[in-house]
């Protein structure tokens, strides 16, 4: 081939691989739209402020909503968050920056074994640990199996964006006299800050929309929760068990929730991102 | 570190203060007596109503009940995580003994409501009216009747072309008490499948594609030419899902419905043990639909707690009078009359 | 790791010093004490892992008596008769969780560059953060859609076409209705995604631009550069997402269990229907009626724990081969 010619394909190829790739984010851009648009056709209807404020009530009856539902999903998320992200972030630093051989090869594998787990298994064991012992259900319970499930993904992101930056900066801040607790704190992990918020919104995210192990520990409630001990409804709990009912009504309703839920996850990102940028003084790379 | 911390604890404290907030506020009630029960998925939107209607009449007395399955709530009864369960199967001895032992005291059956299991199909160019024998249904389900076309369908259903398509069986992959409820069924009317097969929750299905909850049998059924499954009643009724007649013990090819179901119960009201554990599928009587069932409400004989003690007690009496007048409405059949006497009188038994 | 020129005293030394009281002097100094509480959440993590194995070893206790290592290979699953086997879902969780990484990860990471390397960045994070909402669909709601919308797409478009294109082969073969090992995969392949772009797209973004610049001064196209200086930077990161993905397809139960036909059965196959370990215990554990039952589902549950045992460690040495013989940058 000429060098004229090998230019041409180099650049076919180029303009090929980039369509393609553009290809694949359209698609899966696209499944996400369509699949926000059939929960609102389905559930908007069902979208009042009644859905917000109000308690469920049986099938066949006007009105009700979901919001113990809503007040419960937000108590067991925080829950699981003050449980895995401490724990989770903690030990991806100790893997990127402190790991001994042999104990952090366990520690890896072990959070990769634990990832994989299903959730209903992780359920479970939250169910035999504090449910069976406290003889009920209760959101602790909840918040501690979700908390559990957030720990792998926590570890795992938190590890991989420390390790993305770059050894230069490390050194320079210990050149400069820091103890490497400082350096950890100032320098590293701020750097690594977008990719690890990324992480943990990923991770409540996921488990925001988790059902199965929420059957067994925060089981479910038609009425308020006070507290952190009684059994409290969850969406995803309620989407499930509308879901499966053979009502119109309830169907829509769990479209509806949904949606909210989907629209809940959407706000905390938002909120956390926001909050991480007003916090970056001036400019530098968002 | 500095901007870290906080923008990773934000979002859980901004949760935490959002659920607090809103939790506070409605908390200020006056003293509730709570009560939670667990089980069977068939009864819950009977349930749901009792339990809000009763709520509404006696507001210091809050029940929650959650459907996780009939085997759950027998599960969590035993363990002594709820007030109470609730199943579509009745308790086996070795549970009742099982029960015993962990809670040192008895457990009680209470039937409440009754419904029915029905086949559903999807047979090119037939929409309606096709007849089952109790023997055709075995045969689908064992894989020994692979068409339509089939002499065995096809004796039952004079007049109607059937097509020689194949048949695609689907069943419930779940655990259910739907399940129970069929399997009891062939089990009785079919030597083969009692002795290869069996009754139970979940067993071991021959043949077939498993669906996922009423809606995933019914879908599969709905999507796939030459397809037959099995749901509740109210779900076929409330989807408008055709399903088919079944042949009762009497010979007669009845259609589910409430009059046909309560008739199953009446037969077997007679003959019914005192603990109420009793299968009424195949039950005697010429309107009688044979794919019917009790549910029950498990409830143990002993309750320390007075205040449970008494709600419990008041709500079963409750169920029995006022409670039985809303059934129907949403497409659940009544106690016999005779069944609800009885069970009056063994209200006393929860002490 | 880089070294700590200045600072606290090397570990070696630590052997010289002894006594609570250095151990506390050394606590203030700020360093021990960050080694001490980052090592102690690991062990955290440890510790939590060993408990679940450990109840999950307990409460299968009777199940492993009765069928020892038979239990690993047994095809039949029969409630009613007290017969339990593992085969028929370990088989359909190694291929629907294989299939689903082979849709998505080409088309994930093919994602992922697009949005690091071409997409301009305001784009690129309002996309990103839409392909991150779907992480948040709950499983419920990907099963009923897969249910009502994917499976009659399948059925009318894809299989007839594969069934075409590649029907010689076992993989193709057999009535199809809808629920299958191959409808299973794509559901599970959309539920991964956010995962690995997501991932992969902040750690491309995180390859310094002196590489991509170097390569581009040299006369690369803005592809070649991508493809064969970015992307092996950063294919650690990449693989880690990939690891994310797998783990959550391995342990999926509802979405599955709604499309995968519920069938304990080996097929070739995929358009067989079929069966995975999380789809039957999500299925069965709430019903399971007696003792033996609940406890052949947990230790379903031990099977699958050393399935990703194995999974994982196959992975990673594949990782370390390849990485040792292309010289690894990071």
């Amino acid at each position: 081939m000429t060098s004229a010619a090998r230019l041409r394909y180099r650049r076919v190829v180029n303009g090929a691989m980039f369509g393609a790739t553009g290809a694949c984010t359209v698609a899966i851009a696209g499944v996400l739209l369509f699949i926000l648009f059939y929960l609102f056709v389905n559930g908007a209807r069902r979208i009042d402020l009644a859905f917000f404020t109000e308690l469920p009530t049986p099938v066949g009856e006007p009105g009700g909503g979901m919001a113990n539902a809503i007040v419960g999903s937000a108590k067991i998320l925080a829950l699981a968050t003050v449980i895995g992200v401490p724990v989770g972030f903690l030990g991806g630093v100790y893997l990127a920056e402190y790991g001994s051989r042999g104990f952090a090869f366990a520690v890896r594998y072990t959070t990769d074994l634990l990832n994989g787990v299903p959730s209903i298994v992780i359920g479970i064991f939250a169910y035999t640990l504090i449910v069976l012992k406290a003889k009920h259900f209760s959101t602790l319970a909840g918040g501690v199996a979700l908390g559990i499930m957030m720990i792998p993904i926590a570890v795992r992101s938190t590890e991989e964006f420390l390790r993305a930056v770059p050894s230069g900066l490390r050194e320079g801040a210990l050149a400069l006299g820091t103890p490497k607790w400082r350096m950890l704190a100032t320098v590293v992990v701020p750097a690594a800050k977008d990719g690890i918020i990324t992480g943990i919104m990923l991770n409540l995210a996921r488990v925001a929309g988790e059902t199965a192990p929420l059957l067994f520990t925060s089981f479910s409630n038609r009425f308020w929760s006070p507290g952190l001990d009684q059994p409290t409804a969850s969406l995803p709990v309620m989407i499930y068990t509308y879901a499966v009912s053979p009502y119109d009504d309830w169907h829509r309703q769990a479209w509806a929730a949904g949606f909210v839920l989907l629209l809940f996850i959407l706000l905390i990102n938002l909120g956390a991102r926001v909050i991480l940028r007003r916090r970056v003084a001036g400019g530098g790379r968002s | 570190m500095r901007t870290t911390i906080p923008a990773l604890l934000l979002p859980a404290l901004l949760l935490r203060a959002m659920a607090a907030l809103v939790v506070w506020a409605p908390a200020v009630l006056p003293a509730q007596i709570q009560l939670t029960g667990a089980g069977a998925t068939f009864p819950y939107p009977m349930y749901s109503k009792w339990f809000d209607e009763y709520h509404k009449r006696h507001p210091d007395v809050q029940i929650n009940y959650q459907s996780i399955g009939s085997g759950g709530g027998i599960r969590q009864v035993t363990e002594g995580t709820v007030d109470f369960g609730a199943t579509d199967g009745p308790m086996t001895d070795a549970q009742l003994a099982d029960f015993r032992s962990k809670r040192g005291t008895a457990i009680l059956h209470f039937p409440t409501v009754l419904g029915a299991v029905v086949p559903v199909y999807n047979v090119p160019g037939v929409a309606t009216g096709v007849r089952f024998t109790g023997d055709a249904l075995a045969g689908i389900f064992l894989g020994t009747i692979t068409k339509w076309s089939d002499v065995a369908i096809a004796r039952a259903n004079p007049g109607v072309r059937l097509p020689a398509t194949d048949i695609v069986v689907v069943h419930r992959s779940d655990g259910s008490g739907t399940t129970y409820v069929w399997t009891d069924y062939l089990s009785k009317v079919s030597p083969a499948w009692q002795q290869r097969v069996g009754k139970n929750t979940s067993v071991n299905w021959p043949v077939g594609l498993g669906g996922s909850g009423n809606p995933g049998v019914a879908g599969l059924v709905k999507q796939t030419e030459g397809a037959i499954g099995y749901v509740e009643l109210i779900y076929a009724v409330q989807n408008r899902i055709a399903y088919g007649a079944v042949r009762n013990a009497a010979g007669e090819f009845v259609n589910a419905d409430l009059a046909s179901v309560s008739a199953a119960a009446a037969g077997a009201a007679a003959t019914m043990p005192d603990d109420f554990r009793v299968s009424i599928t195949n039950a005697p009587g010429r309107a009688s639909y044979p794919i019917s069932s009790f549910t029950w409400l498990l409830v143990p004989a002993t309750i320390p707690d007075r205040a449970k003690h008494k709600a419990l007690v008041d709500f079963l009496k409750w169920m029995l009078a006022d409670g039985q007048g809303m059934v129907e409405a949403l497409a659940y059949a009544k106690l016999p009359a005779p069944v609800i006497a009885r069970e009056a009188k063994a209200i006393a038994g929860v002490k | 790791m880089s070294g700590a020129p200045a600072g606290p005293p090397p570990r070696d030394a630590r052997a010289s010093r002894g006594g609570a009281r250095a151990f506390a002097q050394r606590l203030v100094s700020g360093d021990e004490a960050a080694r001490l509480v980052v090592t102690v959440a690991s062990g955290a993590i440890l510790l939590v892992t060993a408990l679940l194995v450990f109840e999950l070893w307990t409460n299968s206790g009777l199940s492993r008596e009765k069928f020892g290592l038979r239990f690993l290979v047994t095809q039949t699953w029969d409630p009613n008769a007290g017969v339990f086997g593992a085969l028929p879902f370990a088989y359909g969780t190694v291929v629907t969780s294989f299939l689903s990484l082979l849709i998505a990860v080409p088309v994930g990471v093919g994602a992922a560059i697009f949005l690091s390397e071409m997409a301009p960045p305001k784009l690129s994070d309002a996309l990103t953060f839409c392909i991150e909402l779907l992480a948040a669909v709950p499983s419920v709601i990907y099963g009923l859609l897969g249910v009502f919308v994917m499976m009659p797409l399948i059925k009318a478009h894809l299989a007839p076409g594969l069934r075409a294109a590649l029907g010689w082969t076992p993989l193709f073969q057999g009535p199809f209705y809808g629920v299958s090992f191959l409808a299973a995969g794509i559901v599970l392949a959309v539920m991964i995604l956010p995962f690995i772009v997501s991932v992969s797209r902040q750690v491309l973004l995180a390859v310094p631009p002196e590489q991509r610049e170097g390569a581009l001064a040299l006369g690369a196209t803005k592809w070649e550069t991508t493809w064969r200086v970015v992307v092996p930077y950063a294919r650690r990161g990449i693989t880690g997402s990939v690891f994310l993905a797998l783990a959550r397809a391995l342990g999926e139960t509802m979405a599955v269990t709604m499309v995968v036909g519920n069938a304990p059965q080996i097929k070739a196959s995929l358009l067989a229907p079929g069966y995975s370990i999380a789809a039957v215990i999500a299925n069965e554990f709430t019903e399971a009626t007696s003792d033996l039952y609940v406890h052949a589902l947990i230790e379903l549950g031990l099977v699958l724990f050393a399935l990703t045992i194995v999974i994982n460690g196959v992975a990673r040495l594949l990782v370390l081969s390849t990485s040792r013989h292309a010289g690894s940058p990071a």
